[in-house]
């Protein structure tokens, strides 16, 4: 019996596999940042707007969320559904928790872009007739977002990276992917670093858009 | 006309309006003077609902300002108010900081507040800056463009809360001098400020505030250069 056959080579077909992968870590991804981001905003804004009746009840929520370990979450999460009698698909469950923790980091950084703009812009805006939702609309959302957009960029890299714990539920993105491809090739240098070029290329539209973002946004 | 009676207010323990009457004419110029945490900077913000009162009564053109049932949203487009800091919208050209408001709360099309924007910067020498982000402008040049932000609404009556404060001495100047025009306009005016200078000559009446109440009310001859009260002479005595 040839024992070696059972691993084969890196073919050019692998990188076929690997880029439809790099397709699920972006959907997952792309679901997370973006409703996490807007879930992220109106918690940001009930803290902001509830002092400390919102840290008193939605911020331990949002607390935990941010301090246990994200694998952990996916683990529990995903059990948790068989127990009342539920299945859910691994990427459903791997979505849904990268989405409430996504929305734990963006509100920390949503509160922080509201706080950022002073009580008296505020009231300027107001004392020329703008309603609260006006003044929320057209000077706080652009100079918090403004003050805040590297944090988030941040969160959203962040988050594009930790998608890979989804792997630990089953869900065949970028690292489940490369962990499949090494067993069969042996070759773990090679393939490792062809992920790695998938995350920077998925990553690299999120730093430059932002940097030029805040370029354009500089404000002379 | 604004009409003050009786108003209290205080902040926790601090009770820093003792009861305020005053009454104040269209066309009137009045200044307000006082030393710091007299009440002064708080009657103006009563005045356009950014604080409630807790007990007396503010009419502004016959509306309760303090009434459950006032849209104060609407009542302070006719009440303009220009700040200490001058709080300019950072995230947009003079233009635009002027413009925003009409098209946003009166609803006026984009190229009419333009207009508006124009035409209220010219007016407070600020032609040249059009597409000029405010930081990129001195404070002098952010506080005339927080009193034609203010104007663009049209309103009858201007509050200003110590406006030139926060300027270095050399941008005083330009600042007083659009209030003077304004004055000469006939506008409605509020001052709050230490410019005893200024109040002398500009207004029509001066107010003298001293711990929550008006110690002495009447024109600047009477209160500046004649006044029969003792607080007032020291204070004057003191910011002279």
């Amino acid at each position: 019996m040839d024992s070696v056959s059972v691993f084969t080579d890196f073919q050019f077909s692998d990188l076929g596999f690997l880029a439809e992968a790099a397709g699920r870590t972006l959907l997952i991804s792309v679901l997370a940042i973006s409703i996490g981001t807007v879930l992220g905003c109106v918690f940001g804004w009930v803290l902001s707007a509830t002092r400390l009746a919102g840290d008193a009840t939605l911020g331990v929520i949002l607390d935990i969320f941010r301090s246990v370990p994200l694998i952990i979450q996916l683990i529990l999460f995903y059990n948790f559904f068989p127990i009342i009698g539920f299945n859910v698909s691994p990427f459903v469950a791997g979505t849904i928790v990268l989405i409430f923790y996504t929305s734990a980091l963006v509100a920390a950084v949503a509160r922080g872009g509201i706080d950022a703009v002073s009580i008296n812009l505020r009231r300027a805006s107001r004392s020329l007739g703008m309603t609260y939702w006006q003044d929320l609309r057209y000077v706080v959302w652009p100079v918090g977002l403004r003050a805040v957009l590297p944090s988030w960029a941040g969160v959203a890299l962040g988050v594009l990276k930790d998608s890979a714990l989804v792997s630990v539920l089953g869900y065949v993105e970028l690292l489940r992917a490369s962990q499949i491809l090494i067993t069969r090739t042996q070759e773990p240098f090679l393939i490792l670093t062809v992920v790695g070029a998938f995350y920077f290329a998925l990553s690299f539209p999120i730093s430059r858009i932002t940097a030029r973002l805040e370029r354009r946004w500089q404000y002379d | 006309m604004i009409e003050i009676e009786g108003v209290r207010k205080s902040f926790g323990k601090l009770e820093v309006l003792k009861g305020i009457d005053l009454a104040v004419d269209k066309g009137e110029v009045i200044s307000i003077i006082g030393a710091s945490g007299s009440g002064k900077s708080t009657m103006l913000y009563c005045i356009n609902a950014l604080e409630p009162i807790d007990s007396g009564r503010i009419v502004v053109d016959g509306v309760d300002v303090h009434a459950g049932d006032t849209d104060v949203n609407k009542l302070r487009r006719n009440i303009g108010m220009v700040f200490q800091q001058w709080n300019s919208f950072p995230h947009l050209t003079t233009l635009e900081n002027v413009a925003l408001a009409p098209r946003i709360v009166l609803g006026k099309s984009r190229q009419e507040s333009t207009e508006i924007a124009r035409k209220q910067l010219d007016h407070v020498g600020l032609a040249d800056k059009f597409d000029v982000y405010p930081s990129r402008m001195s404070g002098g040049q952010q506080q005339r463009l927080a009193i034609a932000r203010a104007l663009a609404m049209e309103p009858s009556y201007m509050l200003f809360d110590e406006v030139t404060s926060a300027l270095d001495p050399e941008l005083v100047g330009e600042v007083l001098d659009t209030l003077r025009l304004l004055s000469e306009e006939g506008m409605t005016m509020l001052v709050v400020t230490h410019e005893i200078g200024f109040a002398r000559d500009v207004s029509d009446r001066v107010a003298y505030f001293h711990e929550g109440v008006i110690e002495e009310l009447g024109p600047p001859a009477q209160v500046i250069e004649n006044s029969t009260s003792e607080q007032t002479r020291r204070f004057l005595a003191n910011v002279r």
